[in-house]
């Protein structure tokens, strides 16, 4: 397809494109506008700037952790202080960070666009969770300055209840909070898609990520109003003595491990699976290939989140749960491991006698795989009761949800942000720097938590401030891996910031792409399309772009 | 072929056809979409707080199981007079909305208004005869914490007649898990009492915009979604009370 500046009406060619007067940036102006506005795309960069903003504050808590870790003895941080330290990473990361990351920002961007829709169905909710959010987060950075909290993010009773005089109970509250933010962001996502399609856009014509995050928002949906009750009744344990989680009182902790866990397990998929949205698009677009088999992807989504939901007792092994019941959440763990696969073999196939190039995202995605892989099959070690039992509460269990964490969501994550990030602002992000920072941070992950495997193998338990001098190498190692993934990670932030000004203008549709938002301008206006669209052609049909691509140049010239 | 393209003509005749509405909003393509939508997050909204009572109700079924006796037990120390009375106050509370909802789809604005405060009058009652049976706990010393009392259950008062204590004596360490029937007890209600109290909050918003004909020119929706919402709080307490008053309730 020759594409040439004089006879292209929708596409501009990318050297002699400007950025379009009128988008929903320039719309109005003003801080007000910002946040007053009901405009999902601006809501998308309102929780893009504070969901990195909590990234760094995350961060900086890693890096305290591994700078303590350096050395077997207890040098940096007194061993409360480390409590707090991994705590609040983990709080901070997992339910300001990871919970909203793609859905709250590149699906807030793009659902709406992607199924021709002109919002999402309830713009006042949109924004309303976006402050909701703001608010648990401000819950939780209060907790941090009164003096943090050390229950570790799982808030586990009777520690959280009985044992610690740390901000427990603003803690919990903030994350109470944030998990309406995220209920709201589910809600919004399902009905937007059950009721706001463009004609013609089917179940089966919609892309892979809009499948994703409505298997997404359905954990979302379900699962967060578990969590919201159990920390309820944490915060009344804790204030008014309640007993319901209190053995002394009749009541059973393990019923807090219960019911925290049917919500966090399925919050595992919250975070995963938007990401898995994410690989597909690319995957496809990078290929230049449908999606293989489109439909199982679409389906194994769903499956995960099905399944995601019978799977919560396998972090329960150890805690004096049956052996009846440990040995059918062994089983119905393994059963997740399958829909899983299926997206990697998928993805795998979509390769297959594609033509491959190997932009950012697509690095990014390469990532993504291998070590979402890795971090996959060691969860089937730790699905298995005898390895479990072995591993729990080592190394191991850490270096295994960073794998499918850092090395798959985040990596995911990253590849959808530079992958839209043309569309997102209208400019490109500099090509060969953010090549560098996807290999840097690739290198960074697999040194910091390749050891950590190791570690926890060897037995190295998790949440101790020193250990034997044995460990030290690894540790070492580990610490300089987490300084050269630190790199990776603020290389990003600069290049992006420095490209909203002097980035190339990116024009509608830089990667010649199939989804609808490359089908408008970048970036989008207000109401995202002029017209609303009518969808006759499958997602991810090539074949469609070219032919319309050819059908413009023909009219026009 | 082009395929992303305008549907001018479809789209004109929408425009033409429903521009009637002051609260459609323009992102949606027609008003019934949107009322569609609507109610579609409502009940979705629905299913989350069914989850959220789920936590109560599975902590209950597993004490219930558990401390069995002690259950019973307190039950019966339930006040059925006062929860049978509210019961049927909720239902009628929940029989006005839905007259209400009527009264605003065939747009009849003074019986909209009477219901919607006949509606908030039956759910302030629901609460108040709520405060009376909390009091009475409060004075039993029935409300766990540092002031519960189980002597009641470990030597039960003795009826006047026979002289045969009036309930099983329970041991004093199954009469302590009282205490979790007290929690549970009023961690539920309590719940969906707050809920209450939000629904009123709610009812005393619509009622002036129903007075001023908001409900009563085509745009029913938050009167109609109000009112699912409504009906839900109805159904958790319809499951509630079989649960926390009657279930193996034995005369006395």
């Amino acid at each position: 397809m020759s594409t040439t500046s004089s006879t292209i009406l929708n596409l501009p060619d990318q050297k002699t494109a400007t950025i379009p007067k009128m988008n929903y940036i320039t719309k109005e102006d003003g801080l007000w506008s910002w946040l007053t506005t009901g405009d999902h795309k601006r809501i998308a960069m309102l929780y893009l700037i504070s969901i990195t903003f909590f990234f760094f504050i995350g961060g900086i808590f890693a890096g305290l952790i591994r700078l303590e870790l350096l050395t077997p003895q207890a040098d940096l941080v007194a061993s409360d202080t480390y409590n707090k330290l991994f705590s609040m990473h983990g709080i901070v990361m997992v339910f300001l960070f990871l919970v909203p990351s793609v859905p709250a920002t590149i699906g807030n961007f793009l659902i709406p666009i992607m199924i021709g829709a002109k919002d999402l169905a309830f713009p006042k909710i949109n924004l309303l969770s976006w402050y909701l959010y703001v608010f648990g987060a401000i819950f939780i950075l209060a907790a941090m300055i009164w003096g943090g909290v050390d229950t570790g993010w799982t808030f586990t009773t009777p520690l959280s209840t009985h044992y610690l005089n740390t901000n427990v109970v603003p803690a919990a509250l903030g994350v109470f909070i944030a998990g309406f933010s995220s209920i709201f962001t589910g809600l919004n996502f399902i009905v937007t898609i059950h009721r706001m399609r463009a004609p013609g856009m089917t179940w089966f014509k919609m892309p892979l990520f809009v499948w994703s995050n409505y298997a997404a928002s359905i954990l979302m949906v379900l699962g967060t109003p578990v969590l919201a009750i159990t920390l309820t009744l944490v915060a009344l344990e804790r204030t008014i003595h309640i007993g319901v989680f209190d053995p002394t009182l009749g009541g059973d902790p393990l019923l807090f491990q219960h019911l925290f866990w049917f919500y966090s397990h399925p919050a595992v998929y919250i975070m995963i699976l938007p990401g898995m949205g994410v690989i597909s698009e690319v995957m496809s677009t990078f290929s230049r290939k449908r999606v293989f088999g489109y439909t199982a992807v679409a389906f194994s989504s769903v499956a995960i989140a099905v399944f995601g939901f019978f799977v919560w007792a396998h972090h329960m092994f150890i805690m004096g749960v049956s052996n009846y019941s440990a040995l059918v959440f062994s089983l119905l763990t393994m059963l997740v491991a399958v829909p899983s696969a299926i997206k990697v073999f998928n993805w795998a196939f979509t390769m297959q006698k594609g033509s491959i190039t190997f932009e950012t995202p697509m690095l990014y995605s390469f990532a993504f795989i291998g070590l979402f892989t890795i971090g996959g099959l060691t969860g089937v070690f730790l699905g298995s009761l005898g390895m479990d039992i072995h591993l729990t509460e080592t190394y191991f269990i850490v270096a295994h949800f960073h794998y499918v964490m850092v090395g798959g969501m985040l990596m995911a994550f990253m590849a959808g942000i530079h992958f839209w990030w043309p569309k997102l602002v209208g400019r490109m992000y500099p090509e060969s720097l953010s090549k560098l920072a996807a290999v840097t941070s690739f290198i960074g992950f697999n040194l910091t938590f390749m050891p950590q495997f190791i570690l926890g193998y060897l037995g190295m338990p998790r949440r101790y401030h020193s250990y034997p001098a044995e460990y030290q190498v690894l540790n070492v190692l580990s610490t300089a891996g987490a300084t050269v993934l630190g790199v990776g990670f603020v290389l990003p932030l600069i290049y992006f910031a420095w490209s909203l000004k002097y980035g190339e203008i990116a024009g509608n549709n830089p990667w010649q792409a199939t989804g609808l938002e490359w089908q408008i301008q970048s970036p989008p206006l207000t109401e995202n399309f002029t017209e609303t669209p009518i969808v006759t052609q499958e997602a991810y049909d090539y074949e469609w772009l070219a032919n319309k691509t050819q059908h413009e140049v023909t009219t026009v010239g | 072929m082009d395929n992303v393209t305008v549907a001018t003509e479809t789209h004109a005749a929408h425009e033409e056809h429903h521009v009637s509405l002051p609260q459609h909003r323009h992102h949606f393509e027609t008003p019934e979409q949107q009322r569609e939508a609507g109610t579609f997050g409502m009940w979705l909204f629905l299913l989350t707080e069914i989850m959220f009572f789920g936590g109560l109700f599975f902590a209950y079924l597993l004490y219930r199981n558990w401390y069995n006796p002690a259950f019973v037990a307190a039950s019966n120390q339930l006040n059925i007079p006062l929860g049978t009375t509210n019961t049927a106050v909720l239902i009628t509370s929940g029989f006005f909305m839905a007259l209400a909802v009527w009264a605003a789809e065939v747009r009849k604005k003074t019986f909209l208004v009477a219901t919607l405060l006949l509606a908030t009058i039956f759910g302030l009652v629901f609460l108040g005869v709520k405060y009376f049976e909390y009091k009475e706990k409060w004075e039993k010393h029935h409300i766990p914490g540092a002031s519960f009392d189980i002597s009641e259950f470990v030597n039960p008062p003795r009826d006047a007649k026979t002289g045969k204590p009036v309930e099983e004596p329970l041991s004093p360490d199954m009469a302590q898990k009282t205490q979790v029937f007290f929690s549970l007890y009023f961690a539920m209600t309590g719940m969906h009492a707050l809920h209450m109290i939000i629904g009123v909050g709610l009812l005393l918003w619509l009622i002036p915009r129903a007075q001023r004909g908001d409900f009563t020119a085509g745009y029913v929706a938050p009167i109609e979604n109000f009112a699912l919402y409504w009906h839900f709080v109805d159904i958790v307490w319809i499951f509630l009370f079989p649960l926390l008053y009657l279930i193996n309730r034995h005369p006395v």
